[in-house]
């Protein structure tokens, strides 16, 4: 033990905030101990015998972190910060309580990486995309580009680059460092016949010039390439390809690692969560898992926390949905589209800071999309009446929306639905999760990392 | 009926808090209407096309950069729009673009169109938050609700009337309780949110005096606004606790 009387303190700080009710503890013990023992990360992690590992992103963090999880465990024991307790805080919160893991794996803030990246001493980092995502909070998207542009020249040789090849801003960031591993999907079957209008990084990072798509996956995400400067999406070392969606249950495809390939079926819909699992497969190969153990443990994935999560509710099944961002909104209702006509569904906006402030983003989703796939829509949450405007603006019959800012009379009006969609912000997730654990539906939020 | 027409300038740079809300509730407030509408994206080297209304949204900083050479050109034409009764909207980065110059940290500068007295320079800090302000545009005390997000302090000329006066927020500057600018058909505003949703007041008057130019000046037929309502009444209330 390194700072015994202090680790115990803030594990104690840990059981009071359970016991409560206010929440899992999965912060206050690492803001505790951070407050007196700044390097507390640098000492903890150093313990950890086989090291640790961070994955960022805007959109993907926690699902790609699960992951990992279900290939390198068992048999590796993981320490891991809980769903959305990715700054420094929940990280040495996570380090604090998991003492005898082996590795660290951790899912870390897009702008808190600066900090605790250097902190870890990672074997490896995921850098997964950079999209557009609470303004009001971060500043923005270039802002982060060099942030983690500083950070991976800060990261030294000790530590690998997992990146994804297909957004460009990430690559700019991967191109000079080793070593390095690109992932990315190629099935030109799938391109977008056009960028969608919430696209960023449209513009070459090193020469200012528009850059050109053979094929586009998903937002700005694809095989990208300058016909000015000829800059191009790199080669891919891992890559996914003769992707096809089996309905909303499951997609599956070809996962390609240099000379070998695998079919996975991997048990949740999206384009996006394709990508996840690209991140979660590089991850693991670059720490040393055969392509056996890789399929493995992503067929045998569960849903993260409000990722196309099922719940079983009196008299039916919902499916819950976080949303956050414009592309990450965007690829949910990509994939909800495909259903197969009107049902309820039940979308929860809040303006808490975690969910950013400033909901403006609501208007960068294609709502207009989703319209055709809602019989009613019940909205709730903080600004559930911007919500419900949203969707009339997008075209649904305004005899078609329920307002009611309490989410438990929201609940309470999609009851008995035989098969519901509960579309989320962060914190209106939490609302949510809270009512229905109440009802023993599903589990306390802070159980899901473990 | 006729339709009006929207030039929207450089949306693929200048849509950085959801600017094409506003143009979609311009849209269906005219569709719903029956008025036709019609918007002309105006990109980078493109001609500046006849219009109504022009719209400018914010970019990020590089976008910025790149726009401020490229509307430097239309400067005389958008006068002569203006002076011809044509309307401009512009918010946020936009706005800031109406002046004559935004001055960054370092002193460098993205010049504007000078279509209205005011200059921009950047803070030290970013003014962040819900803002509510109370506005005398249609003759009556109207409230404006939405969400503002920036570094600049804008000042405006002697004589150059501000949008509106804030409740809550900072507005153009922090310091004198002005928000926007009003200039004739000019609107500009760092109100976001997007700007129009939460308030189809400022819609319908936009759409209004772009009909009037076509000789029609008969009141809107007026719409159920029961959501838009609710939601300016939620926002307002947020903004004041």
């Amino acid at each position: 033990m390194l700072f015994p009387a202090k680790a115990r303190l803030a594990a104690a700080a840990a059981a009071l905030s359970r016991a409560s009710g206010r929440g899992g503890g999965t912060t206050l013990p690492g803001r505790l101990l951070l407050g007196m023992q700044p390097d507390a990360i640098e000492r903890l992690a150093a313990a950890l015998p086989q090291g640790a590992v961070a994955i960022s992103a805007t959109n993907g963090k926690t699902t790609t972190a699960k992951m990992a999880a279900s290939i390198l465990s068992p048999p590796l024991r993981l320490c891991r910060n809980a769903a959305g307790a990715n700054l420094s805080s929940g990280v040495a919160s996570a380090l604090l309580a998991g003492r005898d893991a082996e590795l660290g794996l951790f899912e870390v803030d897009e702008a808190a990486l600066a900090t605790v990246a250097p902190a870890l001493r990672p074997r490896a980092v995921v850098l997964g995309n950079l999209f557009r995502d609470q303004l009001d909070r971060y500043g923005e998207l270039e802002l982060i580009g060099a942030r983690w542009r500083d950070t991976a020249a800060r990261l030294g040789a000790g530590s690998a680059l997992v990146c994804n090849a297909d957004d460009p801003l990430v690559a700019s960031i991967g191109r000079d460092h080793q070593p390095r591993m690109w992932f990315g999907l190629d099935d030109p079957a799938l391109a977008l016949s056009a960028m969608q209008h919430a696209s960023d990084s449209k513009w070459c990072v090193r020469c200012g010039g528009r850059y050109a798509y053979d094929a586009v996956y998903l937002g700005h995400l694809g095989a990208w390439h300058c016909p000015a400067c000829g800059d191009a999406r790199p080669p891919l070392d891992v890559a996914a390809r003769e992707v096809r969606a089996e309905g909303l249950d499951a997609v599956s495809f070809r996962l390609d690692a240099g000379d070998r390939s695998m079919p996975v079926r991997l048990p949740l819909p999206g384009l996006y969560n394709v990508y996840n699992a690209l991140a979660a497969a590089a991850l693991c190969l670059q720490l040393g898992c055969d392509l056996e153990r890789v399929r493995d443990g992503l067929e045998a994935f569960s849903a993260a926390f409000g990722r196309f999560e099922r719940v079983r509710m009196a008299g039916g099944e919902a499916v819950l949905l976080l949303i956050k961002n414009p592309a990450g909104g965007n690829e949910v209702i990509r994939t909800l589209a495909a259903g197969s006509g009107p049902t309820t569904m039940l979308l929860a906006l809040n303006d808490r800071i975690a969910d950013g402030r400033d909901i403006s983003w609501i208007w960068d989703v294609d709502f207009e999309q989703l319209v055709p796939q809602i019989g009613r829509a019940v909205c709730t949450g903080t600004r559930a009446a911007e919500m419900g405007m949203r969707l009339k603006y997008a075209g649904l019959d305004p005899s078609a929306i329920v307002v009611d800012p309490d989410p438990s009379a929201a609940l309470a009006a999609i009851a008995g639905e035989p098969r519901s969609y509960l579309l989320a912000t962060y914190t209106a997730m939490l609302d949510l999760r809270r009512r229905l654990a109440d009802q023993g539906l599903v589990r306390p939020f802070w159980e899901e990392a473990a | 009926m006729t339709g009006i027409r929207v030039g929207h300038l450089y949306p693929e740079h200048l849509n950085i808090y959801a600017d094409r809300g506003n143009m979609a509730v311009l849209e269906r407030r005219c569709g719903w209407r029956g008025i036709g509408f019609e918007v002309l994206a105006v990109g980078l080297g493109d001609r500046l096309p006849e219009a109504d209304l022009y719209y400018l949204g914010g970019g990020q900083d590089r976008d910025q950069l790149l726009i401020g050479a490229d509307i430097a050109r239309h400067a005389a034409s958008l006068e002569s729009a203006v002076d011809g009764g044509a309307g401009v909207l512009a918010v946020c980065g936009g706005y800031q673009l109406l002046g004559h110059y935004y001055r960054g940290h370092q002193g460098d500068e993205i010049r504007g169109t000078g279509l209205v007295d005011l200059v921009t320079e950047a803070g030290s800090t970013r003014m962040i938050g819900n803002i509510v302000l109370e506005t005398q545009l249609d003759g009556a005390a109207r409230r404006l609700v939405g969400f503002e997000n920036h570094a600049g302090r804008t000042r405006l000329g002697a004589g150059v009337a501000p949008l509106g006066r804030v409740l809550h927020g900072y507005g153009n500057n922090g310091e004198d309780g002005g928000e926007g600018v009003h200039q004739g058909g000019v609107i500009g505003t760092y109100v976001h949110g997007p700007l129009l949703p939460k308030n189809p007041w400022l819609a319908d008057w936009l759409i209004s005096r772009a009909l009037a130019r076509h000789g029609q000046d008969a009141p809107l037929e007026p719409l159920d606004d029961a959501l838009e309502v609710e939601a300016q009444r939620v926002a307002a209330r947020i903004a004041a606790a």
